[in-house]
């Protein structure tokens, strides 16, 4: 095929010959393909979620003679929630803001308030659980609770790993400052924290809300 | 002998142990008994064979914390081959038993043991034999291919490894503590629950596949990342060598599916451990959810198997036809949309399983359309092959016996995708003879046609062509022996799985299946030898040109076995067929003006952490809840610790690389 073997000019040496190996050795410096490779990983992550809601689609409608989401979920105390996981969000971006203006105290301010948000969301969710838990809604009443806990519980886990990384960069951040490989970790967290807003989205709207209109 | 009874540890014993005593051990079964003598006694010679020759520090350096994807590939096929020698001592233990077990025989295998057999036979053949020999295949040529030095992540392609063996290291655990899941390969509940398997086979299973999917995953990401961002100056997308492209279909697949594994492998668990109401029949859960679940993992999974291979056919008949592959372009947009077509099938698995006939009709035309794509590229291999000037060396035999056992397996398959036919067929030993008709024919076949094509790249001679003549010979003929009278069998209505028959009319096919089992047997033993020979004769075979086959890409243009930093400089592509066109062109190699090359540093981290998250799963499994948690804070803690280390690369000065590249040229000059 002629397009195949035509040869692009940039390879051709003075006398139109073409060249084997460039005069500059091509690099690639390390960590050039994180941010492909951590975005190809959040997708996978999504699929895990993608089954996890399709479960609860299948099973969310049988409660086994038990209690359904009406009997359930409090509203104001999920929007509270929400709010709080939203807002952390917010501040990540702020900290990545910072990041870019490469002021160290500010990034690792609004790290630390992220943090305090995610642990504010996590408390909260828990507090939902005990209290389903308490009214004897438990994972093992009805196929509709155990697809509820494991969505609900798969986010809340990864909110929680988020928390742990989000304490180890900055640590990292205190030892070594915005160095490029500090500020590659703080892009990828960024990444992961933006995405479980996401998927939040996803829960609050096809678990809270639809379910209260079941 | 009831299997498995329930544990009687009690206080403190139970605190430690879990469900661990000494009944666990199944030292009432003489062929394990006997089977664990053997390991043992191997194993001792071979950790006493490295010990008195002093190799642990060559082992520990060179090869376990090596981050080298040539030395990471060579470890996944090392780790494949062990593996299949044992998923195919079970192979031909249930092909004895079933040709026994006539006339009131029981045969030698109680059921309890039969169904772990056929179970591990499954299990370890797709997850710990065909993976891995797969990812070591592309996890050595990609990089060679697109004139890399190396992966995208190299810490994560060890850790990858890793994984993988720790899945099979807990596999094998159960052969000789407790047992392995007694419920056929994908675990179906709610057999599979608490209820009906309540021993530790099951849990076994789980862990076991949890953890070697961690790795599949994450090799799929890196191959990914590697494949799109490191490809030589010049190397286009539709530049990519056939096999690269495959392969990068492969690992979209992978990255894919093998999350929904992981997902429903979870949910399986949480019915297990915390009594949660998933796949259960009462409570409010669905069983065909974890049978839609898992073949929305399981159908991808056969694409992700037999893709790679695909592209190893299309290079070895390019390569010894001495033409160009045929509708290169054709063959790119036929991989894509099987990798397409291959989420849209999953349902053919269960035709009876009551979806209705639309339903069924609609998977049963998704399927038949797959044998589109991939019947285009069973003619652009012929068409390849016309007039091309065809050396029959090893790996084109190898492929030319593809292409007629493989045909042959999708035809069956093409008859299984009509759901009627399904409905007599469906779980009956016709479909076992179909899908080893294409896993053997396209997978096996395709891994020894790259392991004999690829040989001479990664140890620098060729294999012997007597042994591995005998050894192709005795695998196809062993092959269609064994497996056609299981076609004649299921058409007379033979259910797999079954472990003592009635009919005594049926045995005499089940003997000859035997027969060919024995077949196999021998040219397993064919090629082990030929390695050996081949081994011992490796100066006779020296290759020292490093490109043995005139090959046409890129891996051939570098030394066989590849210098560390694989080319001294990065070659750039004008052509889809590179080295051929620079062959064509009249390349110089440069001899002058080496630089230092960054390479990534080796680390023991992964080695670390696979061998805790073996702990973990064993904690997992056995309820020592103790273990399981304080292996889960290390590998925490590990992972973590490892963060900190920022320095990860190290420089080969110049005057080494100028120190090698000039060995490599006094080696060419002699070759005159």
């Amino acid at each position: 095929m002629a397009t195949r073997s035509q040869i692009d000019p940039a390879f051709l040496d003075n006398d139109g010959k073409p060249l084997f190996h460039l005069g500059e050795e091509p690099h690639h410096p390390e960590g050039s393909s994180t941010a492909l490779g951590f975005w190809i990983y959040l997708m996978s992550d999504c699929l895990i979620f993608a089954c996890l809601f399709a479960t609860y689609a299948v099973l969310g409608g049988n409660y086994a003679a038990g209690p359904g989401p009406r009997d359930l979920f409090d509203l104001n105390l999920v929007a509270l929630n929400t709010a709080m996981l939203l807002f952390s969000s917010i501040t990540y971006g702020f900290a990545m803001l910072a990041m870019e203006k490469n002021r160290v105290g500010a990034t690792q301010a609004w790290l630390a308030i992220t943090g305090l948000f995610g642990l504010a969301f996590l408390s909260i969710e828990l507090y939902e659980f005990a209290h389903l838990i308490h009214e004897g809604a438990t994972p093992q009443r009805s196929g509709f609770l155990s697809a509820f806990f494991a969505l609900v519980g798969t986010h809340g886990l990864h909110v929680t790993f988020g928390i742990v990384w989000l304490v180890t960069l900055m640590v990292q951040v205190g030892k070594k400052g915005l160095i490029a490989a500090n500020q590659r970790r703080l892009m990828c967290l960024s990444m992961f924290w933006h995405f479980l807003d996401v998927i939040w989205i996803g829960v609050f709207t096809f678990v809270y809300l639809m379910g209260m209109l079941r | 002998m009831s299997p498995h009874p329930a544990s009687e540890n009690s206080g403190i014993w139970k605190l430690i142990f879990g469900r661990l005593d000494w009944s666990s051990l199944p030292l009432h079964e003489p062929i394990v008994v006997g089977t664990f003598l053997m390991v043992a006694l191997g194993g001792a010679v071979v950790l006493g064979l490295v010990t008195k020759y002093r190799l642990w520090g060559t082992l520990w350096h060179d090869w376990f914390t090596t981050v080298d994807h040539k030395r990471i590939g060579i470890m996944y096929m090392i780790l494949g081959l062990i593996m299949f020698l044992r998923g195919f001592a079970d192979a031909i233990m249930m092909r004895l038993q079933q040709a026994m077990a006539f006339n009131g025989s029981e045969g030698y295998l109680n059921a309890h043991h039969y169904d772990q057999i056929f179970t591990a036979h499954g299990v370890i053949m797709i997850f710990f034999v065909a993976m891995p020999m797969i990812t070591g295949i592309m996890n050595y040529i990609v990089p060679l291919q697109i004139g890399a030095r190396d992966v995208s992540f190299p810490f994560l392609n060890n850790f990858s490894f890793w994984m993988t063996t720790a899945g099979a290291v807990i596999v094998m655990m159960s052969l000789f503590v407790g047992e392995f899941a007694r419920t056929g390969w994908l675990a179906y509940p709610p057999l599979s629950g608490i209820a009906y398997s309540p021993g530790v086979g099951v849990d076994y299973y789980i862990w076991g596949l949890q953890i070697a999917g961690i790795g599949t995953l994450l090799s799929g990401v890196n191959l990914i990342a590697t494949i799109v961002k490191m490809r030589a100056p010049g190397m286009t997308m539709m530049k990519l060598p056939i096999f690269t492209w495959t392969s990068l279909c492969a690992n979209i697949l992978i990255v894919a599916a093998f999350p929904v594994l992981t997902a429903v492998l979870a949910l399986l668990s949480l019915d297990r451990y915390v009594g949660t109401a998933f796949f259960t029949n009462d409570m409010g859960g669905n069983p065909m959810m974890y049978v839609n679940l898992i073949w929305i993992w399981g159908h991808p999974e056969v694409y992700i198997l037999i893709l790679p291979l695909f592209g190893v056919f299309s290079e070895v008949t390019s390569t010894f036809s001495s033409k160009r592959l045929f509708g290169y372009s054709s063959m790119v947009y036929a991989t894509i949309v099987i990798a397409l077509l291959s989420y849209l099938v999953w349902l053919h698995h269960f035709f009876t399983m009551g979806s209705g006939a639309s339903v069924n009709s609609f998977f049963g035309i998704t399927t038949m359309v797959i044998s589109i794509p991939t019947g285009a590229k069973l003619f652009n291999w012929l068409f390849t092959m016309y007039r091309g000037r065809i050396r029959y060396e090893l790996p084109m035999m190898w492929t030319v016996a593809f292409m007629l056992t493989f045909t042959v397996g999708g035809m069956t398959g093409v008859l299984l995708a009509v759901p009627p036919a399904d409905f007599v067929l469906h779980n009956s030993l016709f479909l076992i003879a179909h899908f080893h008709n294409v896993i053997i024919g396209g997978v096996l076949f395709g891994l020894f046609a790259a392991i004999n094509y690829w040989w001479p790249k990664a140890f620098g001679f060729r294999l012997e062509t007597t042994w591995g003549k005998r050894s192709f010979w005795l695998w196809v003929v062993g092959f269609w022996v064994a497996f056609m009278p299981l076609y004649v069998l299921g058409l007379m209505g033979v259910t797999r799985r079954m472990r003592v028959f009635d009919d005594p009319s049926l045995q005499i096919w089940f003997q000859i299946a035997a027969l060919g089992a024995v077949m196999i047997a021998a040219g397993i033993a064919c090629m082990f030898i030929q390695f050996a020979v081949s081994i011992k004769n490796r100066d006779q075979l020296r290759d020292t040109t490093g490109d043995p086959w005139d090959g046409r890409t890129l891996e051939w243009a570098t030394s066989s076995p590849p210098p560390d930093y694989n080319f001294a400089f990065t070659p750039v592509i004008h052509d889809g067929d590179a080295w051929a066109d620079m062959k064509k062109r009249g390349y110089q190699r440069p001899l002058t003006g080496y630089a230092a090359i960054h390479m990534p540093s080796n680390t023991g981290t992964g080695i670390i952490i696979a061998g805790l998250s073996v702990a973990f799963s064993v904690g997992m499994i056995w309820y020592m809840w103790w273990l399981a948690g304080l292996s889960f804070i290390a590998i925490l803690a590990v992972a973590i610790g490892h963060t900190f280390n920022y320095k990860r690369d190290f420089t080969i000065p110049k005057d080494v690389v100028e120190r090698i590249e000039s060995e490599r040229s006094t080696l060419l000059a002699a070759k005159g």
